[in-house]
């Protein structure tokens, strides 16, 4: 464990996916093996060879005050959503603004905005685009509402990487905090794209799950019948503070944020690189980051969409980097796959199951694929051991985009 | 037929309660939209555009900015 680094600690936590509308729903959800997969009912639905989505449990928009709702995207309503339970979960009652920061992305921005709001330019005119159509639409639009709420002034960031987003904002989060800029940061991702043309764009590229006759059984990650990932809306965020600061206020802590790990496949814009080299060194660095060795993670988060290209290397580089030891676990059978929002809600996940000692099962395997050598976690959850042991969560995306973080128990 | 003041005033009170929130019994006509009922430049032109909607008056923007209060808005869609 390297000792000159600040240590950096969660303290809050807060969701809202296809499961619950908050952690504890969306957590005992998952713990049950439950599936957040529905048909849509929407009229568009003939217009798409999806029929099928993973949709947040509780509408954001039924949370909010009306007039704040009408005034957000449905991005920036999940992830002020999310974040006011983390907030709260936190409990902060008094840091310098200065100290303060916030990183949430997501990965596609505002775009249910964007094109309602092209739809209405055509048939109604500029005067009757809503003001803030602007804010609605731009990606760091999440973040930079949330930045208002908590009064944060040391820094509003919004990374932009695809499905690694969420946890890209997490590893940029540590790393303010470790670099002294700030010592408390709200991060995470959200997204919000159920959308006819997100579907049928993700369709053409024939990346999404077209199991219609079976919506929730339709993400299946290393099933040997896995056809595609089922798109899901929602948001993460936690609450990282410096130890220091979380010990001077007294803080309940949950996990350590140990490190993170950065790499780029320089392969293809979309389909992963077949080796996992990629892979492999995004885990090593956040091992390398998080002064941690293969022994030490007891449990990995895999990215694991239900794709049949990325699910078997991913445990290929698993088993090369950490070892076959680790209890490991895609969640996304049951969530769906939240995009940019999926590095916030499967951290999350991550540093409950370090917290609580327990992994959700993935649901949906049936006639397991060849080559995985990895301890998956099928089924039933399982128990992680006591002591100080190590997780990690892989988050991948379009892009080429591999990042991987590392937290700790306490 | 020219609506009375009080009937302008209720459907800017229900504009403004639809947009901001604010309930529409605190919208009375000396109330200043900024300092009053801390609404801001945005949310001015919502207001503007629901209340052609409503009344079928255009207050272009070079119009808007001078109009500070409630009694302002009843006074200009009254001509």
């Amino acid at each position: 464990m390297s000792t000159d680094q600040v240590r950096v600690v969660v303290t809050g936590f807060g969701a809202t996916t296809p499961l619950g509308g908050d952690v504890a729903s969306t957590w005992s959800a998952l713990l049950a093996g439950q599936s957040g997969v529905r048909t849509l009912t929407e009229d568009w639905v003939d217009s798409v060879p999806v029929k099928f989505a993973a949709v947040a449990a509780v509408d954001p928009a039924e949370v909010l005050p009306r007039p704040e709702a009408r005034r957000l995207d449905r991005a920036e309503q999940l992830a002020l959503v999310a974040a006011r339970e983390a907030w709260a979960h936190a409990g902060i009652e008094k840091v310098d603004p200065e100290r303060l920061g916030v990183v949430v992305g997501s990965g596609i921005g505002g775009i249910t905005t964007i094109l309602s709001a092209y739809d209405t330019f055509k048939e109604k005119g500029w005067q009757r685009l809503s003001p803030y159509t602007v804010p609605m639409l731009m990606p760091n639009g999440p973040a930079g509402w949330i930045g208002i709420e908590v009064g944060a002034r040391a820094g509003v960031h919004a990374t932009v990487s695809a499905c690694a987003t969420g946890a890209e904002s997490i590893g940029y989060a540590i790393e303010m905090i470790r670099s002294g800029r700030a010592d408390v940061v709200v991060a995470g991702g959200t997204e919000a794209a159920i959308h006819p043309l997100n579907i049928g764009s993700f369709a053409a590229m024939r990346a999404m799950s077209t199991r219609n006759d079976d919506p929730q059984g339709a993400s299946r990650p290393w099933d040997r019948g896995r056809d595609g990932f089922v798109l899901g809306e929602g948001a993460g965020i936690v609450v990282l503070e410096s130890e220091e600061h979380a010990r001077a206020r007294g803080a309940t802590v949950y996990a350590v944020a140990a490190g993170v790990g950065y790499s780029a496949d320089a392969h293809h814009i979309a389909q992963p690189e077949p080796t996992g080299a990629g892979v492999m060194l995004a885990m090593r660095r956040a091992l390398e980051n998080a002064g941690l060795t293969g022994q030490d993670i007891r449990h990995v988060n895999a990215h694991a969409t239900s794709t049949p290209a990325g699910d078997v290397v991913e445990t290929i580089a698993i088993k090369e980097v950490i070892g076959g030891h680790p209890l490991v676990t895609a969640t996304k059978s049951m969530t769906g796959h939240l995009l940019g929002g999926a590095g916030g809600i499967e951290s999350v996940f991550t540093i409950l199951a370090l917290h609580e000692r327990i992994v959700p099962g993935t649901i949906n395997v049936e006639d397991l694929d060849d080559g995985i050598e990895v301890d998956l976690v099928l089924g039933a959850p399982r128990a992680l051991p006591d002591g100080r042991i190590a997780a990690i969560n892989n988050s991948f995306g379009f892009g080429g985009h591999d990042v991987a973080v590392a937290f700790t128990s306490v | 037929m020219a609506m009375t003041e009080q009937e302008i005033l209720a459907g800017i009170g229900k504009i403004i309660n639809e947009i901001t929130g604010i309930p529409a019994a605190e919208v009375t006509p000396e109330k200043n939209f900024v300092d009053d009922l801390d609404i801001d430049s945005l949310s001015m032109v919502e207001i503007a555009v629901a209340a052609q909607d409503e009344f079928g008056v255009e207050i272009p923007d070079d119009q808007l900015k001078n109009l500070k209060t409630v009694k302002d808005v009843i006074g200009f869609i009254q001509g």
